[in-house]
């Protein structure tokens, strides 16, 4: 499976990414800086966690504003899959790529713990490797994670099984509407989710269940 | 020609930081304020003569950068001297 790793300017889990993208899949990712205006011919872009731009205006938006987001837009308009991790997920968002918006957490705190995860749709390309209602264990660290949308469009993604991940057990960290974690488009090739997955891949993180994210790309995507 | 844009939270939309500061001039001893909403202002100049078309851009900039409509309503001045 070929990947690229879109780096933006304030972006600060890229060689996370980076990484676990090489060890899971064992092919050597591409990272392609946000000026560009095209893409190498990928099967997974990936959009990772940090501060881009500072958070400026508001956490995403000047990002999915940036050059190489037209043919990230054009790329997942003809099927290619990409991924949105923490910040990324916020691009998604504000990039129109998927609805909804990250607000700033309800307790106005940045976060960084560890959460409980239930997997809430086991049947994407994303997410095959866990089993339905699986619960397992992600960090999250973001100050701006609080999912919200109107309520035509929450009963909307509720109603097509569009949330991929919720908070379980009592960890919601930031108010997030319904729990939610992480979505996926109608398609069901872009998914955005707050927590980070590319940071639970070995021992040496407390627990590698976050490596089945990667794994079911692996399995599907190539 | 200068334009002025008013971006808010749409009424019904939590403002966690509204609500901190609500607080904080609670602390401080104004217990007449009933409550805060936290906002954005922006000021952009134009190199537009045209009143008509310098409104359009910048409805056009609010609904594509300045204001993300999901979440936020936005008003727009111009200033036409």
């Amino acid at each position: 499976m070929k990947s690229a790793v879109i780096v933006f300017p304030g972006s600060n889990r890229e060689r996370d990414m980076l990484t676990a993208l090489e060890k899971i899949t064992g092919t050597k990712p591409l990272a392609v800086w946000h000026a560009e205006t095209e893409l190498p011919k990928v099967d997974l872009v990936v959009l990772p966690g940090g501060f881009s731009y500072g958070d400026y205006l508001r956490t995403g938006a000047i990002a999915a504003r940036a050059p190489i987001m037209a043919d990230v837009k054009k790329k997942a308009d003809s099927g290619v899959h990409v991924l949105g991790v923490c910040n990324g997920f916020q691009m998604l968002c504000e990039s129109g790529l998927l609805p909804g918006i990250l607000m700033r957490n309800n307790h106005l705190k940045f976060v960084c713990r560890h959460v409980k995860l239930e997997t809430a749709n086991a049947d994407t390309a994303f997410t095959n490797k866990y089993t339905q209602g699986e619960v397992w264990r992600c960090p999250v660290a973001h100050g701006d994670g609080n999912y919200f949308t109107d309520a035509e469009t929450l009963a909307r993604l509720e109603g097509e099984n569009r949330v991929t991940f919720r908070y379980a057990e009592g960890t919601n960290p930031n108010g997030s509407l319904n729990d939610i974690a992480g979505i996926i488009n109608a398609r069901g090739n872009v998914m955005g989710l707050m927590p980070h997955p590319e940071n639970e891949i070995e021992e040496l993180n407390g627990g590698i269940e976050g490596r089945a994210l990667f794994e079911s790309l692996l399995e599907t995507v190539a | 020609m200068k334009a002025r844009i008013k971006v808010m939270l749409k009424n019904g939309v939590l403002d966690p930081q509204g609500k901190a500061i609500e607080g904080a001039l609670d602390t401080l001893g104004f217990p007449n304020v009933a409550s805060v909403r936290q906002g954005k202002f922006f000021e952009v100049e134009l190199d537009e003569k045209d009143p008509a078309k310098a409104r359009a851009t910048i409805d056009d900039i609010s609904t594509k950068l300045l204001a993300n409509t999901v979440i936020e309503n936005y008003t727009i001045e111009i200033d036409e001297k």
